[in-house]
């Protein structure tokens, strides 16, 4: 049992932070609060870096990795706060022409009834018809409602991937909130010698340690009840560590200009993926008795 | 990433089960939680099976991931739990092996794996508790021994042990982490008196321990004199790394047979109900690759357990209550019934967040040790 990140799963999680930090470093992630719309260029170097094709056998032009790396690949691109509706590309690749190399941005119906990046996308897979835009809480992500959508099943390994862009931006939420706690000062020593401020972190650290465990688990062994564990526990590190992280932040934590609310805000949205966590809680449930 | 088992582990796992399945029914009725005397003989015979088996040792020599297996068939099987073995076999002899001598390895570490000898842990003290530096027991030098004056607390197991890792003060000049030192102190000795104290559940699972002019040879000191804290540090590292493994199986079988119960009773046509169940699973099953992770990053550095530790405890000892508050909602008015084992279970839940080091101090370690926050004034 060799429950560790093996060395090219360390490559590869290395390769996918470097692209991202230069293509997509804070700077980048506010200006793109201020100027919406998707980068294609950035969208086609995701392509080229196989970031969609990951799972796509070699045979057919993929780079025929597994669901781990795909989960390692989508930690960091929710540690960044990546736009774009990541994870319906990813699953179309190989099935949607140009969605592999990235030419083509595949947007998806979701089971909860609304879809992300429509009018940006090249296809919509689901029916879409009669779609409301929302005003989405979100400013990276546009949202549309579709009213009377039907309910599908939802696919657990777009479930599992969105959990591990959960996991990424828990993670970076810990990260911030540390940083600050470290370097802003009150009652002449740093915030983070307060044994209040200490608590928040470690809880924070503590929540996405578990789902980190849990996600990386469910990656290896693809059981739909491990993948419904592990996104319970990766929304609650993601949701409750932007929230806690804001707090961290104090008033600068609530304003615009501060990324944490970037962070907590796209948690948001990608909770409420699939119809929320409600699913996976009675699969569990039902799980206890069989 | 990789949660396969190797075709030797597969092997141990496989002899190990069909072990079990032979010796658990040779065992004798288990006694009553409050009948201490009854559940040493018990817990030591248990022990003594194991040693005879040769699963004795699987604590100290097997690889982590061993030690895990191990844990996990004898759980699932319904084996006993190391009970009144566990100062001596988690953390009292892993400390004993890393810093004793030759010698006190040989007097010590061969009666705890046969089940002879019986460990507790003297280091809190009524004004030495999370700060357990400040502890004042005294022990000054006469000759070939160490004359020990104070009293502790909360000492697990005392009534029935025959030996106590016992903190003394040996230098009371020096600052307070700097003139601590780490004996094993007879229980029999002369001027020893152990006061059971009554727990919350009504059992006697912890006592008070007096020491008047207690002597203790300086053979028995384990590492050098004032250098105790560092010794301790390691006993710690013991005990929050990897004492509490275990009980997570223990936790995902009491969660099945809640949800049973919640079936037969109707609790579960309420979602309310089945919701919270579902989380529950979540977390247990979490927690389970939490402990296959630090099992396996211990394997990979092949040391003393690190702080990741806390991280579990901190998550488990809040988890394990909340699941017997889960059982209590489902058993309803029986949940005030002392007579239930689960109430029993629940009561003695809520000492996970305090023993060995509570939450908060858990919180403490986590952001200053592995977030590197500053440490307060
Ligand atoms: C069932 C059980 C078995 C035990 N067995 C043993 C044993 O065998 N041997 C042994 O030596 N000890 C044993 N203990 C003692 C245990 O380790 C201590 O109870 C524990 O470390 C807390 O110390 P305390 O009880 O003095 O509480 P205190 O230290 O007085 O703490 C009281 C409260 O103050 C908080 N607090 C204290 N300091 C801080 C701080 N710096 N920051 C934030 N909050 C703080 C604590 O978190 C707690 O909430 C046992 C305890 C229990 C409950």
């Amino acid at each position: 049992m060799r429950f560790q990140l093996t060395d090219d799963q360390l490559a590869l999680q290395d390769g996918v932070r470097g692209l991202l930090s230069r293509r997509f470093d804070g700077e980048a992630l506010r200006a793109a609060v201020d100027s919406p719309g998707l980068d294609r260029g950035l969208w086609r170097a995701l392509g080229a870096a196989g970031f969609f094709s990951l799972r796509v056998p070699e045979a057919d032009g993929g780079v025929g990795l597994g669901l781990p790396e795909a989960v390692l690949a989508f930690e960091e691109a929710g540690r960044a706060l990546l736009p774009g509706p990541l994870v319906a590309t990813h699953l179309a690749a190989g099935v949607v022409d140009g969605a592999a190399e990235g030419e083509v941005v595949v947007a998806d119906v979701d089971p909860g009834g609304f879809v992300e990046w429509l009018e940006e996308a090249d296809v919509v897979r689901g029916e879409a018809a009669g779609a409301v835009a929302l005003t989405s809480v979100d400013p990276l992500t546009p949202l549309h409602r579709v009213p009377g959508a039907r309910a599908r099943a939802v696919d657990p390994v777009a479930v599992l991937l969105t959990a591990a862009e959960q996991l990424g931006t828990a993670t970076r939420a810990c990260e911030l909130a540390v940083q600050h706690a470290r370097t802003r000062e009150q009652f002449g020593q740093p915030i983070g010698a307060f044994q209040a401020v200490k608590h928040l972190c470690a809880g924070m650290l503590v929540r996405a340690e578990t789902a980190r465990a849990a996600v990386y688990a469910a990656a290896v062994t693809a059981d739909p009840v491990d993948i419904a564990a592990a996104r319970l526990l990766a929304d609650e590190a993601a949701e409750r560590g932007a929230r806690d992280c804001l707090q961290v932040h104090g008033g600068m934590g609530f304003t615009w200009e501060c990324e944490v609310q970037l962070l907590l805000k796209r948690a948001w949205v990608r909770a409420r993926r699939g119809g929320g966590g409600a699913e996976s809680e009675e699969s569990l449930a039902v799980d206890l008795l069989a | 990433m990789d949660l396969a088992y190797t075709p030797e582990e597969e092997e141990f796992r496989a002899r190990l089960r069909e072990w079990l399945a032979k010796a658990l029914p040779t065992l004798p009725p288990k006694p009553s939680p409050r009948d201490w005397p009854g559940r040493r003989a018990y817990d030591l015979g248990w022990q003594r099976m194991l040693y005879d088996a040769g699963y004795a040792h699987v604590h100290w020599d097997a690889s982590p991931t061993t030690r895990l297996i191990f844990l996990e068939e004898t759980e699932n099987a319904g084996a006993p739990y190391v009970g009144a073995g566990f100062v001596g076999l988690l953390h009292a002899g892993p400390t004993i092996a890393a810093e004793g001598t030759a010698e006190q390895r040989e007097r010590w570490l061969p009666p705890i794996l046969r089940g002879e000898e019986v460990w507790c842990q003297g280091f809190s003290e009524p004004d030495a508790g999370s700060d357990l530096a400040a502890l004042r027991t005294r022990a000054r030098r006469d000759g070939d021994d160490y004359v020990v004056t104070g009293s502790k607390i909360w000492t697990s197991h005392a009534e029935v042990a025959d030996w106590c890792e016992l903190l003394v003060r040996t230098d009371a000049a020096a600052p307070k982490h700097r003139g601590i030192t780490w004996l094993a102190l007879p229980m029999s000795a002369a001027g020893v008196e152990v006061r059971p104290l009554r727990t919350l559940a009504g059992s006697t699972e912890f006592a008070e321990v007096f020491l008047d002019e207690v002597r203790v040879p300086v053979a028995n000191r384990v590492g050098e004199e004032n250098d105790g804290w560092r010794v301790t540090m390691v006993t710690l590292s013991f005990e929050r790394g990897t004492a509490f493994v275990g009980e997570v199986v223990a936790c995902r079988r009491v969660l099945r047979s809640v949800a049973a119960a919640a079936r037969d009773n109707g609790c579960w046509d309420d979602p309310s109900v089945r919701r919270r169940l579902g989380r529950l699973n979540a977390e247990f099953r979490a927690l389970w690759r939490l402990t296959q992770w630090n099992v396996s990053e211990a394997e990979a550095s092949g040391g003393v357990p690190g702080v990741g530790g806390s991280v579990f405890k901190l998550r488990y000892s809040h988890v394990r209550q909340e699941l017997y508050d889960v059982a209590a909602d489902v058993l309803g008015a029986e949940s005030l019934d002392l007579e239930r084992d689960w109430v029993l279970d629940r009561l003695s839940s809520l000492s996970y967040t305090i023993a060995a080091g509570t939450s908060q101090i858990q919180r403490n370690i986590v952001a200053e040790r592995i977030l590197g926050l500053p440490k307060g004034r």
